[in-house]
């Protein structure tokens, strides 16, 4: 070995390796089940939890849809939406923030109701240049609070990569001029990149796509398309703020 | 061209309503299978000898028989959670037909007289949800779900249940777990799920794709389909190809065929011209194969025998241009992340194979390291509650014999980088580290 080691980096807390747990209190006693009668709980949230509890055998079942829903509210699963959750299941907030703290999508940094745009930075996606796309997604986002960026696990659309989900519309395979686009088109409330829109995309099979399907843009007059869905069917148990869903009619030059 | 099963005009448009999928004779085959016995019906899948489509290939028929008799209160939860990496042949089933999976499923469940049935599906897939949803309400409606369905005297209720993010929930006792509304840690088995799985009681898992073939056994008869693929590996196969091909997607193909037959014939292979460098052949859990690889047929017993596996049907190709090293990287990040931390060898060891690897990167490791690694890997392989770690092991297992050269070479050349600007180096780590680190701080 040579003399010279190189300098290890570190992290500002000293280790090399992001993120510790915070430590617990121990002066505090640990939180019972709220009591209904002094914790408050939005009505819609109240009613969308419960019609959630009633679809299980076990009310436990609903703790997921339960969090997605107190988080589309809060913008995050912060203190106040954990209670909430844990007054109407009657569950400790304990058991319910060892939950959220399992799952990527519950998000668990203070933050405001945003826009969701995770990118899929796993192989298939990066060996098609993920990772800058990525880093340029993070640039067009800049220091908008409503745009939420993120790198994600695989998306499962590897087809179209690289791929991003903004508020859980596929899209791809993009570019990375595209990026400025996604902010654009969130900022202005309208569809994301219709003609990348995973959910207009044909089979590549040739048998069934009659060997003509070549690796571009849709047809727009034959989209393989959720048809038959109305706005409220898509929006029902959707969890998180999501964009309208509507498929446009008119190809949108973009 | 393979027999088109699954995919048979799958792009009609409409085909997710009620209406479409019953123009096309959708839902004719649970009519028939009402009309057969459990047991016939049961005989008919197991005939198909049709295996898991999900990853770990286990006849569905055997799984089905497993589950005790009798008046119990069991479950059926279908495995939507598709997060493997490289593969989305799911989605597109999902999204496209799920009325085909929704007829599936209730066939399964009259065979095994399952009364409560959930789909699992990955919280990301919101769009594939949607439609399940909206399916499942058409279906009701029209008495293929519910009470007394189709005046037959038995009952299903079906749950669309939408998860939050974790690849860990694939697993199936994972799944079990975050179903009942917990972390999703796998559990000890035994006791296996047939046995005892959620809330407590018997539980059939399958796959989407698995559950999707069965309207198409039911048509065709047990032994017919058979006949299709090969005596190991019978029917078709959904194969997701994604990474350095010209046209990457799902293809639906008869087992057996040659794997370049699919690389190249279907997918297009490299866009570059370069030759295959390496490529995963089940998703990226699969142990890497190489270009000497490419004939072995696309079944489940050869590709076991080419010392990897069929997986979930995922193949991802990487050409020559690619680095070994970094793609070593992505997996033991990501594997590493989604750890759930019950077992300790996964836990430490996909974390420590992370570290490694960065070291490589860094310049500070040297040829010996490369030794631990690969016994670290042989120390994570068995030696857990599920395959996740097994899962990190052995594709950088197999990449570490299949590339020790280019390693060496890796770490003789990152090492005289850092030697040469030090600092560069620290910042570019820096970068890595902040934006997708192994633990991101929440």
């Amino acid at each position: 070995m040579s003399s010279g080691r190189i300098p290890v980096p570190r992290f500002g807390h000293g280790s090399r390796v992001p993120g510790w747990d915070e430590a617990v209190d121990l002066t505090k006693d640990p939180a019972v089940v709220p009591d209904p009668a002094t914790n408050p709980v939005p009505d819609e949230l109240r009613a969308e939890i419960e019609a959630a509890m009633a679809k299980y055998p076990d009310r436990r079942s609903a703790a997921i849809p339960a969090l997605h829903a107190a988080q589309a509210l809060h913008g995050w699963c912060s203190p106040e939406a954990i209670d909430q959750v844990a007054t109407v299941m009657q569950l400790t907030p304990a058991y319910l923030t060892s939950v959220a703290t399992f799952y990527d999508m519950l998000e668990l940094t203070p933050r405001p109701p945003h826009n969701d745009v995770y990118v899929c930075t796993n192989i298939s996606c990066s060996l098609l240049g993920a990772d800058e796309l990525f880093d340029a997604m993070v640039g067009a986002a800049g220091g908008d609070e409503s745009v939420h960026v993120s790198s994600f696990e695989c998306l499962g659309a590897c087809d179209i990569a690289p791929m991003a989900s903004v508020n859980g519309e596929y899209v791809g395979p993009l570019v990375l001029a595209d990026c400025e686009q996604i902010v654009a088109d969130l900022a202005a409330g309208r569809p994301v990149l219709p003609d990348k829109q995973l959910r207009h995309r044909r089979c590549v099979d040739p048998s069934v796509s009659g060997g003509t399907q070549e690796f571009s843009a849709p047809d727009h007059d034959q989209r393989a398309d959720a048809a038959g869905l109305s706005a409220a069917d898509q929006s029902a148990d959707r969890p998180g703020p999501s964009a309208p869903l509507q498929r446009p009619d008119t190809p949108t030059e973009n | 061209m393979s027999k088109i099963l699954l995919f048979d005009n799958i792009d009609e448009p409409g085909l997710n309503t009620l209406e479409v999928y019953q123009r096309r004779g959708g839902y004719e085959m649970l009519r028939k299978a009402l009309t057969m016995t459990p047991e016939d019906v049961l005989a008919q899948l197991s005939d198909s000898a049709v295996r898991g489509r999900g990853g770990a290939g286990f006849p569905m028929g055997r799984k089905i028989s497993f589950l005790p008799r009798g008046d119990l209160q069991k479950y059926l939860v279908c495995n939507a959670d598709e997060s493997e990496p490289g593969t989305f042949k799911d989605r597109e089933l999902m999204q496209k037909t799920p009325h085909m999976l929704i007829e599936g499923l209730v066939i399964a469940a009259y065979a095994a007289q399952i009364s409560h049935a959930f789909i699992y599906v990955r919280g990301e897939y919101q769009l594939q949800a949607d439609i399940i949803e909206a399916a499942i309400a058409e279906a009701d409606g029209a008495g293929y779900l519910g009470e007394n369905i189709l005046e037959s005297g038995f009952s299903l209720s079906l749950v669309l249940h939408r998860g939050a993010g974790a690849y860990i929930c694939g697993e199936e006792t994972g799944l079990l777990d975050s179903l009942e509304g917990k972390r999703g840690n796998p559990r000890l088995k035994p006791p296996f799920p047939a046995i005892e799985g959620l809330y407590a009681g018997p539980t059939l898992i399958n796959n989407v794709e698995t559950l999707s073939t069965v309207p198409t056994i039911m048509r065709l008869g047990g032994a017919e389909y058979a006949e299709i693929g090969t005596q190991g590996s019978t029917g078709t196969k959904l194969v997701s190809i994604s990474g350095d091909v010209k046209r990457p997607g799902n293809y639906e193909i008869e087992l057996g065929i040659p794997s370049r037959e699919i690389i190249y014939g279907l997918a297009g292979g490299p866009p570059s011209g370069l030759e295959i460098k390496f490529w995963f052949p089940g998703g990226s859990s699969a142990p890497v194969l190489t270009k000497d690889d490419l004939d072995v047929p696309y079944d489940f017993d050869s590709m076991a025998k080419a010392g990897s596996m069929l997986g979930s049907g995922a193949i991802i190709i990487a050409d020559e241009s690619r680095s070994v090293l970094d793609t070593a990287l992505k997996l033991a990040k990501f594997y590493a992340h989604e750890s759930c931390g019950k077992c300790v060898p996964c836990r430490e060891g996909t974390n420590w194979t992370h570290k490694m690897l960065m070291r490589i990167k860094t310049g500070e490791a040297t040829p010996m390291d490369l030794d631990i690694m690969a016994s670290v890997q042989e120390q994570i392989i068995g030696n857990c509650l599920c395959v996740l770690g097994d899962a990190m092991a052995m594709p950088i297992g197999s990449m570490v014999e299949k590339f020790r050269p280019e390693l060496e070479a890796e770490i003789e050349a990152a090492r005289e980088r850092a030697e040469a600007a030090p600092e560069q180096n620290v910042v570019a780590l820096g970068v890595a580290d902040e934006h997708a680190g192994p633990m991101p701080v929440h």
